[in-house]
C-alpha cells in the first residue's frame, strides 16, 4: 500500500507541469531599452539565451522553442460599414476591453507542432488568445468577424506578426530570435516570453522587459500635452501665428 | 526623412507633408477656404489617428489663414468689422454645434450625418456657383452687361432692423444676417469639422452681397479665429494636438498661403467664382462615389488612447 502510495506520488510529481527535468531557459537581450527619437524609424531587437542542463539531453522528442514579444494593450474600437439606404456608413460597433497594440511571436517551428489549442488558451501565446473580452451588442451577431478583423488590419500594419521558424536552435542548446520593430510604436513596458517545449509539453519559461520610451522633445511633448495643456495650447497658437506673421513677412521682403 | 509624431504615435515623412501643407495653403489662400476638408482625409489615409488629424490640421488652418490675412490686409481687403461679426456669430456656432454633435453621437448617427452634410452642401453650393459663374461669363462674352449690383443683392436685406455701416464692404445692413450666417457657419464647422469656408464664400457673395475684392479677406479672417479657437479646444478637451505635425505642415502651409493670396487678388471675380466651384464640386463628386461604391475595407480601428 505504501510503495503504491510513494508510486503514485512521484507519477504525480512527475506529470505536474512544468516538468521538474533539468532544463532551464537563460534568456538575454540585445537591447533592454528603445529611444524613440524624433527621427525614429524602428529597432532591431535580439533575443537569444541557451538551455541549462544539469543531465544529458532527453531522448525522444525534439526541443521546440517559442519567443513572444508584446506591447501594450489598450481598449479598441472596431467599427464595420453597412450599406445603410444606398450608402455605405459606418453602423456595427465591437469594443474590445483590451487587445495589444504590437504583438510578435516568432516559433522554431509552426505553432500547431509546438503547442496543443488548450495550452495555447492557458498561456495566451498566439495573437488571438492575447485579445480580451469582446463586448458586442445585441445588434452584432457575428463579432468574431470583427476580432479577425482586428487581427488582419494590425498585421498589415507591421504590428501583428506570426513568424514560424524565425527561431534559430543552435545544437539544442543555443537559440536566437530577432525581432524588427516597425516605426509607429506606442510607448511601454514590452514584454517578453520565452517557451521551451518539448512534446508539446511546456519544459520551461523565462520573462524580460524591453523598456520602449519616447525621449527629448518628443517627451516633453508628449507630457506637455498632457500635463499642461493650457500652456501647450497657447503654444500652438503662438507657432501658428509666428509662423504666418513670418512668411508674410519674408514675401513682402523679397517682393520689394 | 521621416518624423516620429510624438501625440499620433505614427512615423510620418516630412517632405511629403510640407508639400501637402503648401498645396492645401495655396487653395486656402486663393478662395478664402480652410482647406481642412481636403487635409484630413489625406492625413487619415496615410495613418494619423482621426482625432489628432482633426486637431492638428486646425492649427495648420490657424497658421496658413493668418498668413494670407496679414497679405490680404496689406491690400486693404478685409473687411475687419464683418470679420467681426462672423467670427462673434461662429464662436456661439461653434459651442452651439458641439451640442449637437455630442447629440448625434450618442444616437449613433454622427457618421451619417457628417457624410450627409459634407455631400449635400459641397454639392449644392458647388452647382449653384458653377451655374452662376459660368452665366457670368457667358454673359460678359456675348457683350451683354452684368446684372446691377443692386439686383444681385437679396431685397429681403435691407428690411431688417439693427442696421450698421460696413464701409470696406461698401454695405449699410441689419446685422442680423451676417451675426445668423456666423452661427450657422460655426455650427457647420463643429460639426463637419471644418472651417466653413466653402459655405462662408459664396454666402458672402450671393447672400450678403460683398464686393468680390474683400470676400476672399474677410472670409480668410473669420477661418482664422474660428480654427485657433477650435485648435485651443482641441489641445485642452482632447489632447490631441501633435505639435510636430503641425508645424511640418504650418511650414507648407504658410508659404504656400502667401503664394495664394498672391494669386487670388489677382484673379477676376468671376474667375474665382468658377474655380472654387468646380474645387467644391470635384470633392463632392469624389465623396460621393466614397459613399455610394463598396470600400476594399470595411472595418476601421479606433484605439482608446490614454
Amino acid at each position: 500500500m505504501k510503495t503504491l502510495a510513494t508510486a503514485l506520488s512521484l507519477l504525480l510529481a512527475l506529470l505536474a507541469a512544468p516538468a521538474l527535468s533539468q532544463e532551464k531557459v537563460v534568456a538575454g537581450l540585445s537591447q533592454n531599452r528603445i529611444s524613440i527619437t524624433a527621427q525614429f524609424n524602428g529597432e532591431q531587437i535580439l533575443i537569444y539565451g541557451a538551455v541549462k542542463r544539469n543531465a544529458p539531453e532527453p531522448d525522444g522528442a525534439p526541443l521546440k522553442i517559442i519567443v513572444t514579444l508584446q506591447g501594450p494593450s489598450l481598449p479598441v474600437t472596431v467599427r464595420r460599414k453597412v450599406n445603410t439606404g444606398g450608402i455605405w456608413i459606418n453602423r456595427d460597433r465591437v469594443d474590445v476591453d483590451s487587445a495589444p497594440t504590437y504583438y510578435a511571436v516568432s516559433t522554431s517551428a509552426p505553432i500547431d507542432q509546438i503547442l496543443t489549442h488548450t495550452e495555447d488558451l492557458r498561456r495566451r501565446i498566439t495573437i488571438p488568445t492575447a485579445i480580451r473580452s469582446v463586448g458586442a451588442p445585441a445588434t452584432v451577431l457575428d463579432s468574431a468577424a470583427f476580432t479577425e478583423a482586428l487581427i488582419r488590419l494590425r498585421t498589415n500594419e507591421g504590428l501583428y506578426r506570426l513568424s514560424p521558424y524565425a527561431v534559430d536552435i543552435v545544437e539544442d542548446t543555443l537559440f536566437r530570435a530577432n525581432f524588427d520593430l516597425p516605426a509607429n510604436l506606442v510607448e511601454g513596458n514590452y514584454r517578453v516570453r520565452i517557451l521551451l517545449y518539448r512534446d508539446k509539453a511546456l519544459v520551461d519559461e523565462a520573462t524580460e522587459t524591453v523598456f520602449v520610451r519616447r525621449v527629448g522633445l518628443e517627451r516633453w511633448l508628449a507630457n506637455t500635452a498632457v500635463q499642461q495643456a493650457e500652456f501647450y495650447g497657447i503654444l500652438s497658437l503662438l507657432i501658428a501665428a509666428f509662423a504666418g506673421w513670418a512668411a508674410a513677412a519674408v514675401f513682402r521682403f523679397i517682393r520689394r | 526623412m521621416d518624423f516620429y509624431l510624438p501625440i499620433a504615435e505614427v512615423s510620418v515623412n516630412a517632405p511629403l507633408l510640407i508639400a501637402l501643407g503648401a498645396a492645401v495653403g495655396f487653395i486656402s489662400g486663393l478662395f478664402g477656404i480652410g482647406g481642412g476638408f481636403l487635409m484630413t482625409p489625406v492625413l487619415v489615409f496615410l495613418g494619423i489617428p482621426p482625432a489628432v488629424a482633426v486637431a492638428s490640421e486646425a492649427n495648420h488652418v490657424a497658421a496658413s489663414s493668418t498668413s494670407s490675412v496679414i497679405s490680404y490686409t496689406r491690400r486693404k481687403a478685409v473687411d475687419f468689422r464683418m470679420g467681426g461679426v462672423l467670427a462673434a456669430g461662429g464662436a456661439v456656432g461653434s459651442l452651439l454645434g458641439v451640442e449637437v454633435f455630442r447629440w448625434l453621437r450618442l444616437l449613433g448617427q454622427a457618421d451619417l450625418v457628417v457624410s450627409l452634410s459634407y455631400l449635400i452642401f459641397l454639392g449644392v453650393i458647388g452647382a449653384l456657383m458653377l451655374w452662376e459663374s459660368l452665366g457670368s461669363i457667358l454673359r460678359r462674352r456675348r457683350g451683354d452687361a452684368p446684372k446691377p449690383r443692386k439686383d444681385r443683392r437679396p431685397p429681403w436685406l435691407y428690411g431688417l432692423p439693427f442696421k450698421v455701416r460696413f464701409p470696406r464692404s461698401r454695405l449699410y445692413i441689419s446685422v442680423i444676417p451676417p451675426i445668423l450666417l456666423g452661427v450657422f457657419v460655426g455650427i457647420l464647422s463643429a460639426i463637419m469639422g471644418v472651417g466653413g469656408g466653402f459655405v462662408m464664400v459664396p454666402a458672402m457673395i450671393y447672400l450678403l452681397g460683398m464686393p468680390g475684392k474683400v470676400v476672399i479677406g474677410t472670409s480668410l479672417f473669420q477661418i482664422c479665429f474660428v480654427s485657433a479657437f477650435t485648435t485651443y479646444m482641441h489641445a485642452v478637451t482632447n489632447e490631441s494636438v501633435d505639435m510636430v505635425l503641425a508645424v511640418i505642415l504650418i511650414l507648407g502651409g504658410v508659404v504656400g498661403a502667401q503664394i495664394g493670396s498672391q494669386l487670388g487678388a489677382k484673379l477676376k471675380a468671376e474667375q474665382m467664382r468658377i474655380l472654387l466651384a468646380t474645387l467644391v464640386l470635384v470633392v463632392a463628386v469624389k465623396m460621393t462615389f466614397d459613399l455610394v461604391i463598396e470600400p476594399s475595407e470595411l472595418y476601421s480601428l479606433t484605439w482608446v488612447r490614454r
